[in-house]
């Protein structure tokens, strides 16, 4: 295919100021929930902009692999995006975000291979960020898919960690830095491949001693870092919409990492290091006290009269929840009881389920009134009034050892105090322990029931038992 | 462009990034780290760029892989927000 049309340099950078100013103004809607949807709408116009019009660049003289390739990209991400069931949208997003950081990882070393026959051309300006975005974005690739991996539990979910793993990890990365090093002096291409290929290995190396709880802010940290390898290849490239586009992700999901281990009361360096030395001890100390306890178990028509007949009921939900898709059903029973003068409210810890706000999304998915949800702060006040705690398929979010046990690998991570409630019925599939694969002693106080059983229908034989009741 | 253009680009967008997410809802951080993950599939410029200027048919093969990828983020990463954002549509 020839070029039908060209525009000149300055013509498409004028429109990639256009692009980038409809990126930022959908990030800011983005932000708050009342124009979060336009803002994604917004952005994406933006995006639609930048692409149409990298059509027209004079450089560009061949269509068909472009063209091909955004045929099947946009194949794979419409079915992907279309198919993929709520509950499993975290590790959907881990995969596009490792995409992207696996195409600017190649963007660099196709630029590389082009620009390496040509003497001294590498040593300018580009190279430096080249082997940046080549390194990040291979980083970013390998630690999504296994961040996936992880969520979709085809990995195991708790730490993997083995002796010597941090000396591993430095000399690795003492290993690419110097393979960076030859790679822009010698500029060989062996180099270059070393590069990446270790680079994959790092980010293995550096997502599987991350416990499965943690993922939501290992994903958030891998968006970052494939913002500023989409923003690297900008500089090779000499491209502002993707210094741009890279470097607002890079930047606000920096921040966006920050806030998310903020929620969970947890720095980053702790998330990233924290299994590390710490596992073998805690997993023995934690295991043992689970032994020789004994805990209640409840019949639902049991505890839909506790329900029935309460004044304040609060419903903790969690991952359980949104896995038995169980949300319609817990909107059947509130609005049940609340038609029998029942107080429900819902109480929302920043990071239950798989995501923050995974629970808001799924709520709202059954139309659950929004005056009803409550914060992990204006809710834990409440828990004393509480007649009965409804907990669905939460644990971790839950358990009291994250305020007594300094030993617990989830000490000091708010959590709702639930166990304050005068009654607690807990809706679990088995006595197995949650995601971060942490005994809870919520389970064995005196006060607290046990329903097993899919989350769905136990919550439907919960309403059952309210009606009859 | 000169590097150092490029860099006072860069470095107003660090600031405008950060800016723009310094008060979040937790509620919105899901959606909004996917919004964000769906932006930086920008590098789908990068790869349509070096795709229709390859020279050699390893350049080829590794911007056509680029592009694809690239695509699956930018579409992916817009669709499945705006599903997520759906679900928030009655407030």
């Amino acid at each position: 295919m020839t070029v039908p049309l060209a525009l000149s340099q300055t013509t498409i950078n004028f429109t990639y100021l256009v692009a980038a100013v409809l990126l930022i103004v959908g990030m800011r809607r983005l932000s708050s929930p009342p124009t979060a949807r336009s803002g994604n709408v917004i952005a994406a116009i933006g995006m639609t902009i930048a692409v149409v019009f990298t059509f027209l660049d004079p450089d560009i003289d061949s269509y068909w692999l472009i063209v091909v390739g955004m045929v099947i990209g946009a194949a794979i991400g419409i079915a992907s995006a279309r198919l993929v069931k709520m509950t499993a949208m975290p590790q959907m997003v881990a995969l596009f975000n490792g995409v992207g950081g696996g195409a600017a990882a190649l963007v660099a070393a196709a630029e590389f291979h082009r620009q390496a026959p040509l003497p001294g051309h590498l040593a300018g300006d580009g190279i430096g960020a080249m082997l940046f975005s080549a390194l990040i974005g291979s980083i970013s690739f390998a630690g999504s898919l296994v961040a996936f991996g992880k969520l979709q539990e085809l990995l195991p979910g708790r730490p993997i960690v083995f002796r010597g793993q941090q000396v591993v990890n430095g000399a690795l990365f003492a290993a690419l830095l110097l393979f960076g090093a030859l790679a822009g002096s010698l500029e060989a291409g062996v180099w270059i491949v070393l590069l990446l290929a270790g680079a994959l290995v790092f980010g293995v190396m550096l997502v599987l001693p991350i416990g499965g709880a943690d993922m939501p802010v290992v994903i958030s940290l891998l968006n970052a870092f494939t913002g500023l390898a989409a923003a690297s290849t900008g500089f090779v490239l000499d491209n502002t919409a993707l210094i741009i586009g890279g470097t607002l992700v890079g930047a606000s999901g920096t921040l966006l990492t920050v806030l998310m281990g903020r929620a969970m009361n947890r720095s980053l360096a702790n998330v990233l290091f924290g299994a590390f030395g710490a596992v073998p001890a805690g997993g023995t100390a934690v295991a043992a006290s689970s032994d020789g306890k004994s805990y209640r178990e409840v019949t639902a028509e049991d505890a839909a009269v506790m329900l029935a007949y309460a004044k304040r009921v609060v419903i903790v939900p969690g991952y359980g929840l949104a896995v038995a898709q169980a949300q319609h059903a817990v909107r059947e029973l509130a609005d049940l009881l609340e038609k029998r003068g029942v107080d429900v409210k819902y109480a929302i810890h920043p990071v239950a389920g798989r995501m923050p706000g995974h629970m808001n999304v799924l709520l709202a998915e059954a139309n659950v009134p929004y005056p009803q949800l409550f914060d992990m702060e204006d809710i834990n006040p409440e828990f004393p009034r509480t007649d009965v705690a409804l907990v669905i398929g939460a644990n971790d979010v839950t358990n009291p050892a994250a305020r007594s046990v300094p030993e617990s690998p989830i000490y000091g991570m708010p959590i709702l105090n639930v166990d304050e409630a005068a009654n607690v019925v807990v809706l679990k599939r088995s006595m197995s322990p949650g995601f971060a694969g942490i005994d809870n002693d919520l389970y064995y106080e005196p006060k607290t029931a046990m329903l097993f059983g899919d989350a769905k229908s136990s919550v439907e034989k919960l309403v059952a038992g309210v009606k009859a009741a | 462009m000169t590097l150092l253009n490029s860099i006072t680009v860069f470095v107003l967008a660090v600031f405008i990034g950060f800016e723009i997410i310094s008060k979040v809802p937790a509620m919105l951080h899901t959606p909004l780290m996917s919004g964000t993950n769906a932006i930086h599939g920008i590098v789908l410029v990068g790869a349509m760029l070096v795709a229709g200027s390859a020279d050699s048919t390893l350049e080829q093969v590794l911007a056509f892989i680029a592009v694809v990828f690239a695509t699956v983020n930018v579409v992916g990463g817009f669709l499945v927000t705006d599903r997520m954002l759906e679900m928030f549509k009655r407030r």
